[in-house]
């Protein structure tokens, strides 16, 4: 029931866009249509390598009203679990790669009046199809991308190039900075806000924004998240008596998968809920709640799991699996 | 031309009947001898051939009289479809969903031809041909919603998604159970849903709701309701109220088996996949006691369901006046045999 549609397509084409960050055309294998998404939608990318299966969340980042490809763009993350080393170093033109159908757990709000948008770094990917979007509809848009530097900055120097109306280019290496308290100042109402990028530059956006008086409706933010990885433990199914060991830069999910269990998931971000998992016994450490499902008193509470991000600093922990 | 659509009424003189095969393949809702609310959630799939799961949009016998009703309904009120501003990319979501479905599914009664944004649409049973561009507005008689879902069954309502909530923020409702469009639109999931008695309490929509913020693309979900009409009256909207509210007190005992119907919707829900937006579909099934008889073990389980409902249930659904009238007609044809457990239908 949680599982989404999935399909294979072809790698049509890889660029490099940034010194660390590729970008990769996908076409359908046949004559069938990939399906319509809306901009902020993600896929979950399923790569294997040997015996090990990675499945990591992209932004498609082409444009929602030209549904015949989509593109991503993945940042070569050294210390992550190797699901974006794999599509850097391993994937080639050609490849077939198994994806999930679109899922949007980032939309645009279609009631705003005008749409301002913080990106930095990767970050950017969610908002090149929003501004395709944007540009369609006419809508009022303000883009602010930083970046370290133009080699740093995916679709920097094609930004820079088209000097669109509304789009402004920070570059960290020349000390530039956002200046979100006085964008946010002098807005109209109906203004909403989204931001994406490094865990840091959420927060900090969305501190400012409570601090400037917004309305947390008006707030958007994508995480872009990958769980860190942790000491390795052990998980035992209370139901087939299972034990499954999770490595350091495993999930829980990831390591059921491998193991062969039907677990239920659905976002791998922990913010959909569908793979919560109830505990039954925790032995020689203590769980670590990275999700953004479950409520503070919930965690505290300590007798659910979201499998997909989640785990624990060591020992064992029983799941109701 | 074709002779499987019968021509019937829905007011008036009421000639709304069901062949036997549309008896036999009707939605009994009970899966056991008692009611009570729950999260009756499953996915949207192909039933069996001929059952009305068969196809993601059921087209049948009663379909061009039920058109016929529903212009006749917007005709007197127009204010029975709306769609605010932010929903027109939604819309056209629908419309493509609604015309590829049954261009697929019924290519006896529909054709549609798609050339990039130049599409053309032929529904046969109601005469209608239709050069447009997929995307703009003017080239249709009327806004993309509207226009399909002035030939296809069911009411429909478009729920915008934002705020961690659903938002009722289109809709066409011509054959409602006592809601109405006009007074819901703009409402969130938990507003709409605030008259229905027990099933806060119960946890009931948070649950639902959480489940549908997570509804996925081509994944539909189904679930059905029920509730009981007096005669085979498709609009009874609180807009019409006056016309349709005293006809609870003509119920007879020797009317009960022509004047009593169970009405029954098979709702449906769609991720849209342009707007995010999520399609809700409100399929009305009506079935007169004297057709439902004819299946022995809906004849035995349905007075055992009117006997176990709690009263506030009762009230809701507005049968209190006449169910004690009906429970004495229906229980003539329940000779006490244990019923099978699960649904009883296709």
């Amino acid at each position: 029931m949680t599982m989404r549609n999935q399909r294979l397509v072809r790698v049509e084409s890889i660029e490099r866009v940034a010194s660390q960050i590729k970008r990769f055309h996908f076409a359908p294998i046949d004559d069938a249509a990939l399906p319509c998404f809306s901009a902020g939608a993600h896929v979950i990318v399923t790569m294997r390598k040997g015996d090990a299966v990675y499945r990591n969340p992209y932004s498609l980042m082409s444009s929602p009203l030209d549904p015949r490809r989509y593109s991503i763009s993945v940042l070569r993350v050294a210390e992550s679990r190797g699901g974006s080393v794999h599509m850097h170093e391993n994937v080639e033109v050609g490849e077939v790669l198994e994806i999930s159908d679109p899922l949007n757990l980032f939309p645009i709000a279609h009631t705003a009046r005008k749409h301002i948008l913080i990106a930095g770094g990767i970050g950017i990917t969610p908002f090149m199809a929003m501004l395709a979007q944007f540009r369609n509809d006419k809508s009022h848009f303000e883009l602010h991308y930083a970046v370290r530097s133009p080699e740093d900055g995916a679709y920097f120097k094609a930004l820079e190039a088209e000097g669109l109306p509304g789009v402004r280019l920070y570059r960290s290496d020349r000390g530039e900075r956002i200046a979100l308290n006085a964008i946010l100042q002098n807005q109209r109402l109906g203004t909403h806000v989204y931001v994406c990028g490094p865990q840091r530059m959420i927060d900090w956006a969305l501190e400012t924004a409570k601090l400037e008086g917004w309305p947390d409706e008006n707030v958007h933010s994508e995480h872009f998240s990958v769980p860190t990885p942790g000491n390795p433990f052990v998980v035992k199914l209370a139901t087939s008596g299972k034990e499954i060991h999770v490595g350091e830069h495993q999930s829980i999910l990831e390591a059921l998968e491998q193991a062969g269990v039907d677990a239920p998931y659905l976002c791998r971000g922990g913010a959909c809920g569908q793979c919560i998992t109830r505990i039954t016994n925790t032995e020689g450490g203590a769980v670590h709640h990275n999700d953004h499902y479950l409520t503070d008193e919930e965690k505290k509470e300590g007798d659910r799991i979201a499998t997909c991000v989640s785990r624990m600093d060591g020992g064992c922990l029983t799941l109701d699996l | 031309m074709n002779t499987f659509f019968k021509d019937e009424t829905f007011r008036d003189d009421f000639t709304y009947a069901n062949s036997p095969s549309a008896v036999e393949r009707f939605p009994f809702p009970f899966w056991e001898d008692k009611y009570m609310y729950s999260v009756n959630i499953e996915p949207h799939t192909a039933g069996q051939k001929g059952s009305v799961y068969e196809f993601p949009f059921d087209i049948d016998e009663h379909y061009v009289s039920d058109m016929r009703d529903r212009a006749l309904v917007l005709k007197a009120d127009p204010r029975r479809v709306q769609a605010l501003p932010h929903m027109m990319t939604a819309q056209w979501d629908v419309l493509e969903l609604i015309m590829t479905s049954l261009a697929r599914d019924y290519p006896q009664h529909f054709t549609l031809q798609q050339d990039g944004n130049q599409w053309h649409w032929i529904n046969r049973p109601l005469g209608i041909e239709q050069s447009f561009t997929f995307g703009e507005v003017s080239t249709l008689p009327y806004e993309p919603m509207e226009y399909i879902t002035r030939q296809c069954q069911g009411d429909f309502t478009i729920l915008d998604q934002r705020e961690n909530n659903l938002w009722m923020d289109a809709g066409i409702a011509t054959s409602q159970a006592d809601w109405s469009l006009d007074f819901d639109v703009g409402m969130n999931f938990m507003e709409w849903h605030g008259p229905v008695p027990l099933a806060h309490q119960a946890g009931v929509f948070e649950r639902a709701l959480k489940y549908l913020l997570n509804l996925q693309q081509g994944k539909p979900v189904r679930r059905l309701n029920w509730t009981m009409t007096i005669n085979p009256r498709l609009d009874t909207s609180p807009e019409n109220y006056d016309k349709w509210g005293i006809d609870r007190s003509s119920v007879t005992e020797e009317n009960v088996g022509d004047k009593v119907h169970l009405r029954v919707e098979l709702q449906a829900l769609w991720r849209l996949p342009r707007s995010n937006a999520v399609l809700f579909s409100i399929r009305a099934y009506l079935i007169k006691m004297r057709e439902l008889v004819t299946q022995p073990d809906w004849a035995r389980r349905l007075p055992r369901v009117l006997k176990s409902i709690p009263p506030e249930l009762i009230d809701y659904k507005g049968i209190t006046r006449y169910r004690d009238v009906t429970l004495q007609w229906l229980e003539k044809y329940d000779d006490g045999k244990p019923t099978p457990s699960g649904f009883l239908h296709k």
